[in-house]
């Protein structure tokens, strides 16, 4: 087994027999010409054929792979048309009577050279595109009409491909591009991305590997060759979880997501941070069901400030542009500890002083991220959710607190959007008066993680207690449906946000007691929408 | 000879693709058009030669055209820059 490090172009993992391009670039012979008129006249001819492949080549380009990708066969066609490219050729063939060949492929490497020596990698990579025309004039001059192509199926090792190689390949025989030079910058890896062909470049791979099994991991940039089986059998499970994402994907994304009887349930997104947001949307995300504000004051060393929070908040909600955005409050405590928040150190810290309880006895904490919540309220849907709730008297008091926010801001002449308020359900305290916390607020979502800990009194953490621990406990269960039960009786939607809610084994369990949204974290959102779909 | 300067916006700068639009553009006109850029200079239908000079976002050049209708031929380019690059 021998790793080969290159750079990774595309990212995909494919696993095959090498197939080794040959060297295109076979020697041009040069030989001196008794009628340079005459060959001169052979140069137009051929340049005239390459046009009017580079034609076809874009049309082709076009129907496959895109405009964007094909216009660099427009470029080609351009450069062909380049009167230095011209005279400098019909120089060569006039000045030292040699053949057009020679002359064509003079000038493609003169040119090549000063791309090549530029500052800019994207002009750098261009020297592959003179090469790439010259090489094509050359080969209509000595009278073959297209470039060597092979009919093996496997990964794809070469020095390098030009687009018009990379392009007129039959897609469905090759796994992967190696090439041993090139750039990500180069249209190869370009035309890579937009064929879905994980793709590695700068790979320093010698020659005669060809029929050799390989793996080319196309997210670490590394061709693997003759694997050992534990190495195989390691990417051919990526391999598969990489098939399954895009299959979902190609199934799945735009589609709403609707059960089989009409019902339709949000699919929502868990993130940790702007970050996140980008994995939601390609993900399909029809909103955010939980960012979790904790990051703010965690790589912080003092204490967030309006306008810092503000920014993160409208950001959120103007990347997500009117979709909803639920935004939780802080929610740390004795086993997330802060510096700056100097909380004492507790003996049973789940069950201390955290989240709402911290909130509600150092209220300007709170206050300023309230104010930041409803400022940036303005940008986009948000909406405010408060966690570990057990008290009907807490959430009066959070709604007296954000009353009072609401209407120093329009004194201040500050207009906020329209917010919703929900309370995480994830104390069985919570669930059992739900019917009266419910009165109070907008929407519910349930954290099953806590809920499950609190109701079993079990610490997820403690190893020993795994065979005591069973996340689909029906005491678990029942809590969800009794939450969902009083909410739907007092004309609320209630959403699931916990690891529960992404568990494919129950989304069926939830659709039938009416759960409205359920939000999970980016990568599984396209699993459980799938299931969602097949609910009857 | 007319001229004017421009500052491209273009974040790839004059890269392949508008490059080569430029050349067709200049070949539409009867002036003879010239890209300068510092002590360097391309003929506005040389396409390498335009490609070569690096031209990058943000760099100033300026825009010379000579001979035929030059004040037209001044307003077709000031019009392609802007749009393009």
């Amino acid at each position: 087994m021998v790793e080969y490090q290159g750079k990774a172009a595309f990212g995909g993992i494919a696993i095959g027999k090498i197939v080794e391009m040959g060297k295109k670039e076979a020697v041009v012979r040069r030989w001196h010409i008794e009628d340079p008129v005459q060959e001169v006249e052979r140069f137009h001819r051929a340049k005239e054929t390459a046009a009017g492949q580079l034609q076809e080549l874009y049309e082709k380009a076009q129907r496959e792979v895109g405009a964007a990708s094909a216009a660099i066969f427009e470029v080609h066609q351009m450069m062909l048309e380049d009167l230095d490219y011209i005279d400098s050729v019909v120089n060569i063939i006039e000045t030292q009577e040699v053949n057009a060949e020679y002359a064509v492929s003079m000038t493609g490497d003169n040119f090549a050279e000063i791309f090549a020596a530029m500052d800019d990698a994207y002009m750098q990579a261009r020297s592959a595109d003179v090469k790439d025309i010259s090489a094509r004039i050359v080969r209509i001059l000595a009278g073959k009409d297209t470039a060597e192509k092979s009919d093996e199926a496997g990964i794809l090792v070469a020095d390098d491909l030009a687009p018009s190689e990379t392009v007129q390949l039959d897609k469905t025989k090759v796994y992967a591009f190696v090439t041993r030079f090139g750039s990500t910058n180069s249209h190869t890896a370009i035309l890579a991305r937009t064929m879905n062909i994980p793709a590695l470049v700068m790979t320093p791979v010698p020659e005669g590997t060809a029929g050799k099994t390989a793996i080319a991991d196309g997210f670490a940039g590394k061709l693997i060759v003759e694997p050992d089986e534990k190495t195989l059998e390691f990417y051919r499970a990526r391999q598969q979880e990489e098939i399954e994402k895009r299959r979902l994907l190609a199934e799945l994304k735009g589609k709403p997501t609707v059960t089989k009887s009409g019902r339709s349930v949000k699919l929502y997104a868990n993130i940790g941070g702007v970050g996140d947001i980008g994995a939601a949307l390609q993900n399909d995300a029809e909103g955010i069901g939980l960012f979790r504000s904790e990051f703010l004051y965690l790589q912080s060393d003092t204490y967030p400030t309006e306008e810092e929070q503000q920014k993160v908040y409208r950001q959120v909600a103007e990347m997500m542009a009117g979709k909803k955005v639920i935004i939780r409050t802080l929610d740390i405590g004795a086993d997330k500890q802060i510096g700056y928040f100097n909380l004492d150190r507790e003996e049973n810290p789940a069950m201390g002083y955290r989240a709402i309880r911290i909130c509600l006895t150092r209220e300007e904490v709170f206050r300023t991220q309230l104010r930041a919540l409803y400022r940036a309220s303005a940008y986009g849907s948000i909406s405010v959710m408060i966690p570990m709730i057990t008290s009907l008297w807490e959430i009066r008091k959070v709604k007296e607190i954000v009353a009072k926010v609401q209407q120093e801001l329009a004194e201040q002449g500050i207009t906020c959007g329209n917010v919703e308020l929900g309370v995480m359900i994830e104390t069985p305290a919570a669930v059992m008066i739900a019917d009266e916390l419910a009165q109070e607020v907008d929407f519910f979502s349930i954290g099953t993680n806590d809920l499950t800990q609190y109701t079993l009194a079990i610490d997820r953490q403690n190893e020993k207690l795994n065979p005591f621990f069973d996340a689909h406990h029906p005491a678990v269960l029942r809590m969800i449906e009794m939450t969902v039960k009083s909410a739907h009786k007092a004309g609320i939607w209630v959403g699931i946000c916990g690891e529960l809610g992404a568990d494919t084994e129950l989304t069926e369990t939830f659709v039938r007691m009416g759960v409205d949204e359920l939000s999970v974290s980016p990568a599984l959102l396209l699993p459980v929408k799938e299931k969602i779909i097949g609910c009857e | 000879m007319l001229s004017f300067t421009y500052t491209i916006t273009d974040e790839m700068g004059i890269h392949a693709r508008p490059a080569g639009l430029l050349v067709k553009k200049v070949k539409e006109l009867d002036s003879k058009v010239t890209i300068r850029r510092g002590e360097a200079s391309a003929e506005g239908t040389r396409l390498m030669a335009i490609m070569a000079m690096g031209i990058k976002c943000k760099d100033e050049v300026s825009i010379e055209v000579e001979g035929g209708d030059e004040e037209a031929s001044l307003a077709a380019m000031k019009a392609f820059f802007e749009e393009n690059l």
